[in-house]
């Protein structure tokens, strides 16, 4: 089901925590809404699952008005950064809940929990109580809880947060491929914009309560909207006034119209990328990402002078004969 | 080594002189007539009445004030109201106040001829002082504070985020309730009981000023100890004494009993 957030805004005591935020978020879509601690997207995500109450703003799950319904007749499931497992209960007991809730024949709540512990990979962990799981495991078993209702749309709070780097990676690429079998409309919430880039189709960043842009991971490292949305949604070099990508600054040997002088303090060899930090004129420092066939062609070696000149301008120069 | 085995001996020497030993010897004096002459005593209508009241006082205040407690912690964790924090510091005053000023202020509200409701209750034919019901609500005051104490820390440290998992998978607030917090809070509500068990069970002041203590009709068995220590039937008093610290003594087992394993120290 889509999911339209209408001009709404949420304050905590003084604090502004969503200023007239308005969002479209497709049907069956995974988005990412990613921004700073802070910056509003977990109270977005609470105010769309109905755990808190906007000031002003509407929402819309579905096309229907949802604002003045309680969570328990959105149709959300809803997965929590520190699982919130029912700690007393087995994880199929867990997983069954919902449909336990809705008095469900029992031979049905019993096939389809088998279903959904396979498809969390959790399978010979039916009667192992949460304190027993480790995080990532929890956590599958939290997502299983969340899609045993069969939800309109699933939303994740920071899901990987807690986890190490190692799980959290696996986890990634697994949701990913649930969603692709499952074609539930997912918003995840992440601070982690690696995670958002590699999991989302549609990322939503916010900061300081209002949305600064909306698009695909692509669009937004490419023609990013502002300033903030650069420097948070990837690595920034200066160079001169402008801010680029560190490999969209080319390195050249000759100085030519436009290009800025710079010293070599560094190369650094990190296998097919070489990273080389310089300092420019101004007393400013800067580096610019290339690759080790560039950098072995230029000879780059420290104190050498060189030039720098953004890489798509390169472009609009004329081929030598 | 030495300052460890200093502090054990500290410890539970301290523990010996305050609770051990006397206790004890309670044991030997109960039984210093041997035990057909304590069975003998504490089997006289009078003792059976006695151990009766305390029971039926037990029966209805540990309900209750479980009841009354779980909800007022719930109330003082996940509500925000005006006088919250009043509430809060009302909860101890049972710890606070002494009992028998406890029983005073009961008769100063319940009393037949001067009290603020006593005289209107009478008329309804509703007798509170000198009846079992002046002494339930004695115990209850007493005995209010241990579940509310308990349940508040445990209610703190599981949060609100298993409730909120409950909600959006559909759960109301009594299934949310009954399903989720209950089974959460459980060994802090069953910890609680047993304290209001015990206290309940050995309450003396308060229920002492509003009972009129009237052998064999509102005589609790802490009062039945002290009339029979009073009229020098010395088998008698220890006798009961050496049941009732039987009865508090199941409790407190029962609770280690029900403790869960990762809960013991």
């Amino acid at each position: 089901m889509s999911i339209v957030v209408d001009s709404v805004s949420k304050r905590f005591g003084d604090f502004v925590a969503l200023d007239d935020v308005s969002l479209e978020v497709r049907d069956g879509s995974l988005t990412a809404l990613l921004g700073p601690s802070g910056g509003g997207k977990s109270t977005l995500l609470r105010v769309i699952a109905g755990l808190e109450q906007p000031d002003a703003g509407r929402v819309l799950i579905g096309g229907a008005d949802a604002t003045f319904e309680p969570p328990q007749r959105r149709g959300v499931g809803f997965v929590f950064q520190h699982y919130a497992a029912f700690k007393h209960m087995t994880v199929r007991k867990n997983v069954a809940f919902g449909l336990t809730i809705r008095k469900r024949p029992k031979a049905e709540i019993d096939a389809r929990v088998d279903e959904l512990l396979r498809l969390v990979h959790l399978e010979g962990f039916a009667n192992r109580y949460p304190a027993q799981l480790s995080g990532g495991q929890r956590q599958r078993m939290a997502l299983a809880r969340a899609l045993a209702v069969q939800p309109r749309v699933l939303l994740l709070d920071e899901p990987f947060g807690a986890l190490d780097a190692t799980v959290r990676k696996e986890l990634r690429a697994w949701l990913r491929r649930l969603h692709d079998e499952v074609h539930v409309t997912t918003v995840f919430v992440t601070h982690d914009q690696e995670e958002a880039m590699e999991v989302a189709e549609q990322i939503v960043v916010l900061n300081d309560g209002v949305i600064e842009q909306v698009g695909s991971p692509r669009d937004l490292y490419e023609r990013p909207a502002n300033e903030f949305v650069m420097r948070f949604i990837g690595p920034v070099a200066p160079l001169g006034e402008r801010w680029l990508r560190p490999h969209d600054v080319e390195i050249i040997l000759e100085p030519v119209r436009g290009a800025v002088e710079a010293t070599i303090d560094r190369v650094i060899h990190l296998g097919f990328e070489v990273r080389v930090e310089l300092s420019l004129g101004d007393g400013d420092s800067t580096w610019v990402q290339t690759t080790r066939g560039r950098a072995e062609e230029l000879e780059l070696d420290e104190d050498q002078t060189v030039w720098l000149r953004p890489a798509e301008e390169r472009a609009m120069e004329p081929e030598p004969a | 080594m030495r300052n460890r085995l200093i502090l054990r001996f500290l410890a539970l020497g301290y523990l010996a002189l305050l609770l051990g030993i006397p206790v004890a010897l309670v044991f030997v004096n109960a039984l210093q007539d041997g035990v057909a002459a304590a069975w003998e005593a504490v089997t006289t209508p009078e003792a059976q009445h006695a151990f009766y009241l305390t029971m039926v006082m037990v029966a209805v205040a540990v309900p209750l004030n479980t009841i009354f407690g779980v909800l007022c912690a719930l109330a003082i964790v996940r509500q925000r109201f005006r006088g919250r924090a009043l509430l809060n510091a009302m909860v101890d005053l049972p710890f606070a106040v002494s009992p028998v000023v406890v029983g005073l202020s009961l008769l100063l509200v319940y009393g037949r001829r001067d009290g603020w409701v006593g005289e209107w209750l009478a008329e309804w034919g509703i007798q509170v002082i000198f009846s079992t019901p002046g002494m339930i609500l004695a115990t209850m005051f007493i005995s209010l504070p241990f579940v509310v104490r308990e349940v508040i820390p445990v209610l703190r440290e599981i949060g609100t985020e298993q409730e909120q998992a409950a909600a959006t998978l559909g759960a109301g607030g009594f299934q949310t309730f009954f399903r989720v917090t209950l089974p959460a809070i459980r060994w802090g509500v069953a910890y609680g009981v047993v304290l209001t068990t015990a206290r309940a069970l050995g309450e003396f002041g308060a229920v002492s000023v509003v009972s009129g203590k009237l052998s064999g009709r509102t005589e609790t068995a802490t009062l039945f100890v002290e009339n029979r220590f009073q009229r020098f039937d010395e088998t008698g008093a220890y006798a009961a004494s050496l049941v009732l610290a039987l009865l508090a003594l199941a409790t407190l087992l029962a609770m280690n009993l029900i403790k869960p394993k990762e809960a013991q120290g």
